[in-house]
């Protein structure tokens, strides 16, 4: 095809217009072409760009060193246990044989209840300090609520060991099995420490988390949205039930696995309340044990290769867990935030 | 009628709880507070920061040690997480934004920030203890550091992200190569958010225990050095409060108060700097 520009339309505006833009697109690409040229002969951004991204990937090495060393590390048992190491009960460094299933249940289950208590508080909370509360009160109230996340968790296990532990001896364990006793889950002497205590525990350490995205992601609905609702006639709870929560139920989601990840790896807390006992019962009264805990106790003591092998995979199963929860929780996050304008 | 009565009763009970719940979060946290301000204070003299610790059932006795090592340990991670932080923070503000490269290290980092810091300490147990057969301070501040480096890298990014296109532009404007912009210009206008980040993040190594578990060790007397098992706040009060003495237990909660009250006042002084230049910008 052969384009003549045709006279009388090229003096019409528009194609004069439509000519003038074409022209500045043309010029526009050629000043992007000697900005280019211009950049090659500056080393200087070159040489940063890479020495800033040399540093990044210097996070990505760190984190493929961990699970490296660590699988590497735990070889000898892995060869020796295999796959049944996950199942087994056993862990008994004289002989020599160990299995996981203690640990792997004791954290689970603590993670479990934490998750339990927490999860009904903090959106409570949440839904207080992005809906309820007069204005004027939310950021104390906010920054209050996070400041439970800043305290260090050695704290929170102490107190939790020589306040909260007699305070469950002495009052909430006796009450408990004397109404739900004839549960199999609330048997057993009140020791004050044990499963139940460290869940308690670790609530109190996720709340912060949990509720505080919570509170962003219901403050990310958009204001046109809860209005409509109200327009309609609906209360508060039912804005909340049927407009906030599900907008942001991939936001809460995320939330709740973040707390999630956080309970399974925490380690001081927990070591201090768990009781540290190996042996598996139904009673949440009773001590347990949980990976962190396990690995804070013996680590140091650890004799022969085969005991410290056999804790090193402790922690590859334990980074392992943490790494996928915490993956579901970074891609429901992402996926919340990437509807916010 | 009914229904509508039904629906304003659930209102009202759904209401009440989650005030309540808020009610319940706040007075945790000034109980856990006031149990350690009332038990810790009285613990804390004099003595307390000068002497070492004493043996099992001798009275008096400080901290002196560990406090230092606390100090020393923490103040050699930031040495080296802030640097490599910052450097990496910038590269996933300015330059990796939407690459796959940035994203990755984006996702790892985030993921690295809750990570179990226990495992962290396995780690650098397996590269730097087990090889040299020795617990040292070194090895200490080298897993403080690992856990920093992520939570500095992450807020460095996004302090960066807060400086205005607009200065960028004009920078650029002038002729300025990108280095040059981002050393003279964003930097500075970051430089109070980064640093809030930067202290947050020591504040928050400070209060860790698990990683130093079995890298830095405990000790009871003065160091000589970073190459040997290191004293330090967290680990003392951790073998204090599981240890039968009463003596003990009382100087365990003088560290909680102390270690405590040192985090949240870095917490409640770096808030109230971000919200002043929050307000300012």
């Amino acid at each position: 095809m052969d384009r003549k520009p045709d006279k009388n339309k090229a003096e019409s505006g528009k194609v004069r217009l439509l000519i003038s833009g074409a022209d500045l697109t043309m010029q526009c690409l050629e000043q992007k072409r000697t900005m280019d040229i211009k950049k090659k002969k500056v080393w200087g951004d070159a040489i940063f760009r890479g020495l800033t991204a040399s540093f990044a990937a210097g996070i990505a090495v760190i984190f493929i060193a961990i699970i490296l060393v660590l699988w590497q590390q735990s070889q000898p048992s892995i060869q020796k246990f295999g796959f049944p190491f996950l199942f087994t009960k056993t862990w008994n460094p004289v002989h020599e044989q160990f299995g996981a299933l203690i640990p792997i249940a004791g954290t689970l289950l603590t993670t479990f209840l934490a998750l339990l208590f927490a999860i009904p508080l903090s959106l409570g909370i949440a839904l207080f300090l992005a809906e309820l509360a007069p204005h004027w009160l939310r950021t104390p109230f906010g920054t209050a609520i996070e400041l439970l996340a800043a305290i260090p968790s050695i704290v929170y296990g102490m107190w939790g060991l020589f306040v909260l532990g007699p305070l469950m001896a002495d009052y909430v364990q006796p009450f408990l099995k004397s109404t739900l006793g004839f549960l199999p889950f609330f048997s057993g002497s009140s020791m004050g420490i044990g499963m139940l205590t460290a869940g308690l525990v670790l609530t109190l350490m996720i709340i912060p988390f949990i509720s505080s995205v919570t509170r962003d992601v219901f403050l990310m609905v958009p204001q046109p949205l809860k209005e409509a609702a109200y327009g309609l006639g609906c209360t508060t709870w039912e804005v909340v039930r049927d407009v906030m929560i599900p907008y942001g139920r991939k936001g809460i989601a995320g939330a709740v696995f973040l707390g999630m990840g956080r309970a399974l790896g925490e380690t001081m807390a927990v070591t201090f309340v768990i009781g540290n006992a190996y042996h598996l019962s139904w009673s949440l009264l009773a001590p347990g044990n949980s990976i962190a805990s396990t690995l804070a106790n013996e680590f140091t003591e650890a004799d022969g290769q085969i005991y410290l092998s056999s804790l090193i995979e402790l922690g590859l199963v334990l980074f392992l867990i943490t790494l996928i929860i915490l993956s579901l929780a970074q891609v429901w996050l992402r996926r919340s935030a990437a509807g916010r304008p | 009628m009914n229904l509508l009565f039904r629906r304003k009763l659930l209102n009202s009970i759904v209401l009440t709880m989650s005030g309540m719940a808020a009610v319940a979060g706040l007075f945790m946290l000034a109980w856990i507070l006031g149990d350690v301000a009332w038990k810790g204070y009285s613990a804390i003299n004099w003595d307390f920061f000068t002497e070492l610790p004493t043996p099992a059932g001798v009275k008096g006795g400080g901290l002196a040690n560990a406090i230092v090592g606390t100090v020393l340990m923490t103040g050699t991670a930031a040495c080296f997480a802030v640097p490599f932080g910052m450097m990496s923070g910038t590269y996933l503000a300015e330059f990796g934004k939407n690459n796959i490269f940035g994203q990755v290290v984006r996702f790892i980092a985030d993921i690295l920030v809750s990570a179990p810091s226990i495992v962290i300490g396995v780690f650098v147990y397996l590269i730097l203890v087990k090889p040299m057969h020795n617990f040292s301070g070194w090895a200490g501040a080298c897993s403080l550091a690992i856990i920093m480096l992520p939570v500095v890298s992450r807020t460095t990014e996004e302090m960066l992200r807060l400086v205005p296109p607009e200065i960028r532009e004009a920078s650029l404007a002038l002729g300025s190569p990108y280095w040059k912009m981002t050393y003279k210009i964003i930097y500075r206008s970051a430089a109070s958010g980064i640093f809030t980040g930067v202290m947050l993040a020591v504040a928050r190594v400070a209060g860790e225990t698990a990683p130093l578990l079995f890298t830095a060790l405990n000790s009871p007397y003065w160091m000589h050095g970073m190459n040997e098992p290191m004293a330090n706040l967290t680990v003392i009060l951790f073998n204090y409060a599981m240890s039968p003495y009463d003596d003990w237990h009382k100087l365990a909660w003088g560290a909680a108060f102390i270690i405590t009250m040192t985090v949240l006042a870095v917490n409640v002084f770096t808030r109230i700097i971000l919200r002043a230049k929050r307000r300012g910008s």
